[in-house]
């Protein structure tokens, strides 16, 4: 499998006033295609710092790091915007929709700043995006009119749009109550299983049993790192759940 | 990026908030409304009084005596003596850039017809004055070269005079006193209305110069000169000439100041016009400044709302839009506001000036400059306003804008 993440001895470290704090001390992390990696770890551990890097949102300060083959290390801030969008997708907590824009606009946003893609393909892809995630019939929805679970997927949709080599998803189901969750790592795991690479950040052990490997990060280092023998189904975990109690 | 995908997301951004966007651009709007309506009434106002002085004279030069001296006195210029009929023989003969010459000499006074009376101004002219000073005869005749000569009792009078002299029946033939000397109507002239003092300039009666000479005023002198010339660009031509002539004929040594004065007409508009010009200026300034603060408006809402997309900006900036494209949607939205203000504060001032002009019943004029020249100037505010809020958005941190409560 090809690899589409290379992190070598990844050090981080943020100068506040005369402190010198030391977030990520030395990461070495490899993920293949297809894989779907959960990134856990207490807060202050590191994870989110590096995620922040993975997004090709932060430059660590020393330390390689390739996305897809890319080194990131020499570029400018424009080309990692560029990185950011041909080859990367982001899922966040709190979904990030634009408020009185409808989902078909906002999985659109992405595109926008692909100056390659004309009107039409923009809107078909963004109207395929919104099929896969199975909005097809809430396009013209704006986000208010959406249920959380729905905003999500928009949100996933957006992600996708651009066909990213990777979706980073950073505690993706950590506002959303549990039958919602599951539905949403059904579909990440639909996802992965159609070959989507995906790194998921969470710090709730019984969402990251939903991946293929866990990597545990504490004190800026990756202190345990296992391949998930038993995978949970989603889909199965929710025709268990029992049925929506009526009160 | 390019400017469609900037142009787009400006606008779908400003149309939710619609209402904010409309309280935005009010500020340009009264701006450039008020810009357009006082530049419109200034401009009016000055077209106005040229209008009203080229009705003066055709290409008008006047001559007044000034500045005379006897025995080391320096004399009033109305008192002054020191024009007489050979100096305009002289001018005549001298200034081949002057087409008509006219002296004038006059006299206040009451004008009596039978029991009724009418406090006026006599001219003693000749009978090129009509066409210097645009006087029309409506009815009769104008003085002949012989009456002139004889210091005939005979007369023109203006519409003013007939109205309050003869409100019903035909002026002409009939006799009018001045003084106590009984005069001859022979003509009537046309209403010329006010001039742009606000003086009338119907009220007047005309006739020869050497009468109100003689038998009014008892002078030998003329009191000033009248006189046209020959094109408008041959004006200042004219006036060097006169002034030439008039030393010569003076005997003014090199380096001795004029004892006359020589204006012309074109001086005059222009003085009155450079007087409506600093009346415009102000208004437009004035105007301007609303202008300015409509601007302002514009960046704190920019400001604000730069802060109030943060996360917007973060998102943005995830999906990949670079720093310059944030800054180009802002500055893009901002542009928008401003200019779309320009349209509709153009649109509005137009509006209100014809309202101004029909109800106030004042002279407008606008000028294509004018709009132009404010929707220039709102588009500017727009980038400059624009540039610091746009700037500081496109230089957030994404990291920090995405966690940004």
């Amino acid at each position: 499998m090809k690899t589409i993440i290379e992190v070598k001895d990844l050090k981080k470290d943020f100068y506040v006033g005369e402190i010198t704090v030391r977030a990520l001390k030395g990461i070495n992390l490899e993920i293949k295609q297809g894989e779907f990696v959960a990134i856990m770890g207490t807060s202050g551990s590191g994870k989110s710092t590096m995620l922040n890097i993975l997004g090709c949102l932060d430059k660590p300060t020393s330390g390689a790091y390739l996305l897809d083959g890319i080194s990131m290390g020499e570029l400018s801030n424009n080309e990692l915007a560029a990185l950011r969008n041909h080859k990367l997708g982001f899922v966040f907590q709190s979904y990030n929709l634009l408020s009185r824009t409808s989902a078909l606009e906002n999985v659109e946003l992405p595109l926008f700043y692909n100056s390659k893609i004309k009107p039409k393909e923009r809107r078909e892809r963004a109207e395929a995006a919104l099929e896969s995630v199975g909005l097809s019939d809430r396009i013209h929805h704006m986000p208010n009119q959406l249920s959380g679970g729905q905003q999500q997927r928009v949100a996933i949709a957006r992600s996708l749009v651009n066909d990213p080599v990777v979706i980073l998803a950073d505690e993706a189901t950590g506002n959303l109550d549990t039958r919602t969750s599951y539905e949403i790592m059904a579909l990440f795991q639909d996802l992965n299983s159609k070959g989507k690479t995906i790194v998921f950040v969470t710090h709730e052990p019984d969402i990251a049993k939903f991946m293929t490997r866990q990597v545990v990060f504490r004190d800026g280092h990756i202190i345990r790192e296992e391949i998930v023998s038993k995978q949970n189904n989603a889909i199965e975990l929710l025709n268990a759940l029992p049925l929506e109690e009526l009160y | 990026m390019n400017y469609t995908n900037s142009v787009k997301i400006a606008l779908s951004a400003l149309k939710r908030n619609k209402f904010r966007a409309f309280l935005t651009m009010l500020g340009i709007i009264i701006g450039v409304a008020s810009v357009i309506v006082m530049l419109a009434i200034g401009q009016g106002s000055k077209k106005s009084i040229q209008s009203q002085m080229s009705d003066m004279g055709t290409n008008l030069i006047f001559v007044m005596p000034g500045g005379e001296q006897k025995g080391g006195v320096r004399m009033g210029n109305s008192d002054a003596q020191n024009l007489k009929l050979t100096d305009l023989e002289f001018i005549e003969k001298n200034c081949p850039a002057i087409s008509a010459i006219s002296p004038e000499v006059r006299s206040s006074g009451q004008a009596v017809v039978g029991n009724e009376n009418w406090p006026t101004t006599i001219y003693g002219v000749n009978n090129k004055y009509f066409n210097i000073r645009k006087y029309t005869i409506k009815s009769g005749r104008s003085f002949t070269e012989k009456e002139i000569q004889s210091y005939s009792k005979v007369c023109l009078v203006g519409k003013t005079i007939v109205e309050n002299l003869f409100p019903d029946k035909d002026p002409i033939g009939q006799t009018i006193r001045f003084g106590n000397i009984p005069f001859l109507i022979i003509g009537v002239l046309s209403e010329k209305g006010e001039n742009g003092m606000g003086q009338d300039q119907d009220d007047l009666i005309m006739s020869p110069y050497t009468t109100v000479q003689k038998r009014i005023l008892a002078i030998t002198h003329i009191q000033s000169i009248a006189a046209s010339a020959v094109s408008e660009e041959l004006n200042d031509a004219a006036i060097t000439q006169i002034t030439e002539s008039l030393r010569t004929s003076h005997k003014l040594k090199e380096g001795e100041e004029d004892d006359f004065q020589v204006r012309s007409q074109a001086e005059i508009v222009q003085m009155f016009s450079s007087i409506s010009d600093v009346m415009t200026a102000l208004l437009g300034a004035i105007s301007g400044i609303s202008l300015l603060v409509g601007g302002i408006g514009i960046m704190n809402i920019m400001y604000v709302s730069v802060t109030e997309r943060t996360r917007e900006i973060g998102l943005r900036l995830s999906v990949g839009g670079r720093g310059n494209d944030i800054l180009m949607q802002f500055l893009i939205e901002s542009i928008l506001l401003s200019a779309f203000g320009g349209i509709i504060g153009i649109t509005l001032g137009i509006l209100a000036t014809q309202v101004t002009a029909s109800v106030m019943n004042w002279p407008v004029v606008i000028s294509s400059f004018s709009v132009i020249m404010s929707f220039l100037v709102c588009s500017a505010i727009g980038i400059f306003f624009g540039w610091y809020p746009a700037r500081k958005a496109a230089s957030l941190n994404p990291i920090d804008a995405l966690r940004y409560e």
